[in-house]
């Protein structure tokens, strides 16, 4: 980890990235339709994947850039899925 | 010093656009519209964040795969949005209009 302004500015936005995803898990919480449940879910999700990546550049760990890759394609495939098994009601799963 | 300032008005930027998707998420009536401020504003967030994360990674692998995971986001984003108000649409949810209550 290094120290120095840099990696301060990118923690203190990955707080804030987190703040936000925090206060829209109410959204998910009160729905009122499954869709909008799903659209803050997929916020959500590129939210945490922001964070992952300012985690990397503020603890100098370009591996955890992967981690990020994978879960912003595991994001967008879980939006996909959910709309076609709503639509088809489990024709495609 | 100029990528440090560079990099703050970034993260800054990015917090930004993702507090008003948040809001928009709140505060907009029904499903289509949060919609909207789902897709737009959060994948512009995401991007300038991700952008201050490639400038302070600099002359590196690392970079290229900042660059690939801006490209992923602006494309599935808004597909993403799209799939599950298409969804909505199919399954007979109204739009919102003037009068309706929320």
């Amino acid at each position: 980890m290094i120290e120095g302004p840099v990696s301060t500015i990118l923690f203190a936005g990955a707080l804030g990235f987190v703040t936000i995803s925090v206060v829209l898990l109410g959204r998910i919480l009160v729905g009122p339709t499954m869709q909008d449940r799903v659209i803050a879910l997929n916020v959500v999700g590129s939210n945490v994947v922001v964070v992952i990546a300012l985690l990397a550049a503020a603890m100098e760990l370009p591996a955890f850039l992967d981690v990020a890759l994978v879960y912003a394609l595991l994001n967008f495939l879980m939006s996909i899925a959910i709309s076609k098994f709503t639509v088809e009601q489990g024709g495609v799963l | 010093m100029v990528i440090q300032g560079l990099i703050a008005v970034l993260v800054v930027g990015g917090l930004f656009f993702a507090f008003v998707s948040a809001v928009g998420l709140y505060r907009l009536p029904d499903l289509y519209t949060r919609a909207h401020a789902a897709s737009k504003s959060d994948t512009l967030g995401s991007i300038l964040s991700l952008s201050a994360v490639a400038l302070a990674f600099g002359a590196d692998v690392a970079t290229i795969k900042v660059a690939m995971l801006v490209a992923l986001m602006l494309i599935t984003s808004p597909t993403a949005a799209h799939a599950i108000a298409r969804a909505a649409h199919e399954q007979g949810i109204e739009p919102w209009t003037r009068g309706d209550d929320r």
